[in-house]
């Protein structure tokens, strides 16, 4: 272990580094069609130190881990292990090189065994080839001991170990090619207090070995019980690093949110009315709990929390997809209870899902049918479809939109991304609902298609509807919403009228920091 | 997709062209509209049943117990007939098709609320079916002597010109047109083939609408049950023994993407008389049936490549989004 002082010295003069680091980033950039995910990014891990990488969602860390586990490839910069250039050319490869990553859902085979698990690709052999299962059991078990986690049976198939111990045997499976940079994406999301105890004592012991960590995680107690450096991704861009000791929590909150303004959000007149939406003490056994909001007619609520919060749970639960414990939900005046997403709909609620490609198109399906879809009952005549009509339905709608697409027969698999969202929101709007509820609507798209879905939702709310926008982006919360409900774990931990409320307001309330 | 599909079909339409022309070459008499008549009469059968199999399949289901059920239905309404031949044939035909709707709706039940995946529910039923067979039937069959000439007669008769055989199976390929093009039912089938958890957000009951294909593929094997029966004069246990993956080869060859949401009326009938043709020409050729079998099962291959390669294009964009996002 070295010294804070020592450290401090290293980071100062570069050239006299107290060590070398492990692994080392330099001018990385990674784009996708439409998307810029990474710029000219740089990064640095050290031998025996944990190295923890913050930023909202969108930030680029899951790209950046993508790059150091060998699943993409940079565009452009280098990659250096233990000062050698290196050029990853997949997982395998990227594991060749010491370089090992424990998500926060691991990625192992259920139904191996422990030690199977740990040697996948490369077991030990006898002398005629053959996997030698006896030395197998055998390492796997002293790997186990070593880290402290003799508790957990060679023999044990996968499945039956909680999430916690599968972290273990994640991380025994470094320790058996002797991996010299672990990579935890936020690997806390899923387990209990205690476990998280257990995993920092494992952390602790993987610094002690001298290895490189990279710690991903949304919660700033967790980076300040561990993380001796910091580095803060921002759009993509490395905005900041140092050392977590001389840094005070908000600091870090500022250079995670301050940032140039890249995009114009509609200038809105809200015409806000009385209650549309009253949701009273609504909880589901595991998900949420006592979540109670209003929403008023011509009102655009924003729903902000940390990946896991709930936001996506609360809102199923009032389009139909989720059952409730307890709880009351009252549209207009009407107590309402829908227990299918048919029920929600027709009580004027609609709910348009994150996931586009999963959840919202049908690829195959032209534009027109996709459209078409939900409110089949009004197109059609005494159990007839009449094209015509569901055309003319598609046609308003997507017109308002501005979509492109060369005709409403295209085969919206064709559509761009955000084009395909188009499509989405202009499905819903058909319904002629009295609610809309948008979850993470502008998630990967590009500029230009978010801007016009913000546009839309200005206008929507100039109609007369209302909407719940549930973001983790905190410009488009800031930007769009009349007033913000915050969430974490399960609760709502706050709720902020929009006017005069700041980025670093939100992040501290999501994340349970105490001004 | 629509494109794509059509494409397919004018394929599907060409290959059959050219071995109609080909046998033609050396058998005219074959080409000739009389025969090529008899030959789509021959070929009735399957095509209705083709077009039940494929609203299963759309839903990314498949119904392996159609022929059984064809087979029950088949001796229960033979039964009926030996014996109570005073019975009208349309009830007949109404009985037929309620068993097998019965049947399907089994299937269906398993299939929505248990969500046991449909290759093992129609795999049990598939012998449960047949076995049931045999026991109603006492172990014995029910031959023509036992059977009403009206039992028989129907579908031989002619109308327009046609035989009435031919005749339900247009009915059964206009019901199905209009079932999957015209109603929001048909829609439905398509979308949760494609994209089930689109459709759930949709607020289509995904189950409920695998229940109904079921209950469809149920009736129509049930109403195949009649028809069969009485166009080979028998009704037992072995009747239509393995012509489950007939139907199932012919939905394949006709571009009904085993994966669901693909597929169309036009591909399941051309498939069905892809298989028709072939085994009503062939032997006329003097091709062993085992020449046959291979026949078919390179269209099997060939038609499962091509629809592939027609999907793959697909595949990649999505594949692009996702790492986008």
């Amino acid at each position: 272990m070295h010294t804070a002082a020592a450290l401090r010295a290293g980071e100062l003069e570069p050239g006299t580094a107290v060590a070398q680091p492990l692994l080392s980033l330099s001018g990385v950039s990674k784009s996708f069609p439409g998307v810029r995910a990474l710029h000219d990014v740089s990064l640095s891990l050290y031998p025996g130190q944990v190295t923890a990488l913050i930023g909202e969602n969108g930030a680029g860390k899951s790209t950046l881990v993508k790059i150091l586990t060998g699943i993409y490839r940079p565009d452009e910069g280098e990659i250096r292990v233990s000062g050698d250039a290196v050029r990853l050319q997949g997982a395998e490869h990227a594991f060749r090189h010491g370089i090992t990553a424990i998500h926060q859902e691991t990625v192992l085979f259920d139904d191996l065994s422990v030690a199977e698990n740990v040697y996948l690709g490369h077991a030990p052999r006898t002398r005629i080839g053959l996997i030698d299962w006896r030395a197998m059991r055998r390492q796997a078990a002293d790997v186990l001991k070593r880290m402290g986690a003799g508790h957990i049976d060679a023999d044990t198939r996968l499945r039956d170990l909680g999430i916690a111990n599968k972290h273990l045997v994640a991380v025994a499976r470094a320790m058996s090619i002797d991996a010299r940079i672990v990579i935890m994406d936020e690997p806390t999301a899923a387990l209990s207090a205690k476990e998280i105890g257990e995993l920092f004592d494992l952390v602790a012991f993987l610094k002690g070995e001298g290895k490189a960590i990279l710690f991903i995680s949304h919660k700033f107690d967790e980076i300040y019980r561990i993380a001796d450096r910091f580095t803060v991704f921002r759009d993509g861009e490395m905005v900041g690093e140092g050392m977590v000791a001389d840094t005070s929590q908000n600091d870090i909150v500022r250079m995670m949110v301050g940032r140039a303004v890249d995009h114009i959000f509609p200038e809105r007149q809200p015409n806000i009315g009385g209650p549309l939406l009253t949701v009273d003490g609504l909880s589901h056994p595991t998900e949420f709990d006592r979540v109670s909001f209003e929403l008023r007619q011509g009102e655009i609520l924003g729903f902000y929390g940390l990946v896991g919060a709930g936001r996506s749970e609360v809102m199923q639960a009032i389009a139909g997809m989720t059952g409730t414990s307890a709880g009351s939900i009252t549209l207009a005046g009407h107590r309402i209870a829908p227990r299918t997403a048919a029920d929600s709909i027709d009580a004027g609620i609609v709910y348009v899902p994150e996931e586009r490609g999963r959840q919202g198109v049908v690829i195959g399906m032209p534009i027109f049918k996709n459209v078409s879809l939900p409110s089949l009952a009004r197109t059609s005549k005494s159990g007839v479809l009449r094209l015509a009509e569901e055309f003319r339905l598609a046609r308003t709608f997507t017109e308002r939109l501005d979509l492109r697409a060369s005709s409403l027969s295209q085969d919206v698999g064709t559509l761009s991304g955000g084009n395909q969202q188009k499509v989405v929101i202009a499905k819903w709007l058909a319904t002629e609902p009295k609610l809309i509820i948008l979850d993470e609507p502008t998630k990967g798209i590009d500029i230009g298609s978010k801007a016009a879905v913000h546009a839309f939702m200005a206008e929507l709310v100039e109609q007369g509807l209302s909407v719940i926008m549930v973001s983790s982006e905190l410009p488009e919360i800031l930007g769009m919403s009349d007033r913000v409900v915050v969430m974490r774990e399960g609760r709502v931990a706050a709720t902020f009228d929009n006017a005069g409320l700041d980025a670093e307001t939100l992040v501290r309330a999501a994340a349970g920091i105490v001004a | 997709m629509s494109a794509v599909l059509r494409h397919r079909e004018m394929l599907l339409v060409a290959a059959i062209a050219l071995m109609v022309g080909l046998i033609a070459m050396r058998f005219p008499a074959f080409a000739r509209p009389g025969n090529l008549a008899t030959v789509f009469n021959d070929t009735s059968i399957l095509v209705i049943l083709a077009l039940g199999q494929m609203v299963v399949i759309l839903t990314r289901s498949i119904d392996l117990s159609m022929a059984s059920n064809l087979a029950l239905t088949g001796m229960l309404v033979a039964l009926t007939n030996a014996n109570y031949p005073e019975v009208p044939i349309p009830l007949i035909i109404v009985e037929a098709m309620t068993i097998g709707a019965v049947l399907g709706a089994f299937n269906g039940v398993l299939v929505w609320k248990l969500g046991i995946p449909a290759i093992v529910v129609t795999l049990g039923t598939l012998t449960i079916f047949r076995g049931l067979t045999f026991v109603v039937a006492g172990g014995t069959w029910v031959n023509a002597d036992r059977m009403s000439a009206d039992f028989i007669g129907l579908q031989r008769g002619m109308l327009l010109g046609l035989p009435v055989l031919s005749w339900f199976a247009v009915a059964a390929i206009a019901f199905f047109f209009l079932l999957l093009t015209r109603t929001p039912l048909g829609r439905s089938l398509y979308a949760i083939g494609v994209n089930p958890s689109a459709a759930v957000y949709t607020g289509i009951d995904v189950g409920r609408t695998k229940f109904i294909a079921f209950v469809l593929s149920g009736a129509i094997a049930g109403l195949c049950g009649y028809l069969w029966v009485s166009r080979y004069v028998i009704a037992a246990t072995e009747v239509a023994n393995g012509y489950e993956l007939t139907i199932i080869a012919a939905c394949v060859i006709g571009g009904i993407s085993i994966a669901g949401g693909i597929g169309s009326v036009g591909g399941a009938l051309l498939g069905a008389l892809f298989l028709g043709i072939i085994s009503s020409a062939l032997p006329v050729i003097g091709v062993s049936p085992f020449w046959q079998m291979a026949i078919s099962g390179t269209a099997i291959l060939a038609a499962v490549i091509l629809n592939a390669r027609g999907e793959r294009k697909q595949g990649r964009i999505i594949l692009k989004k996702a790492e986008a996002a």
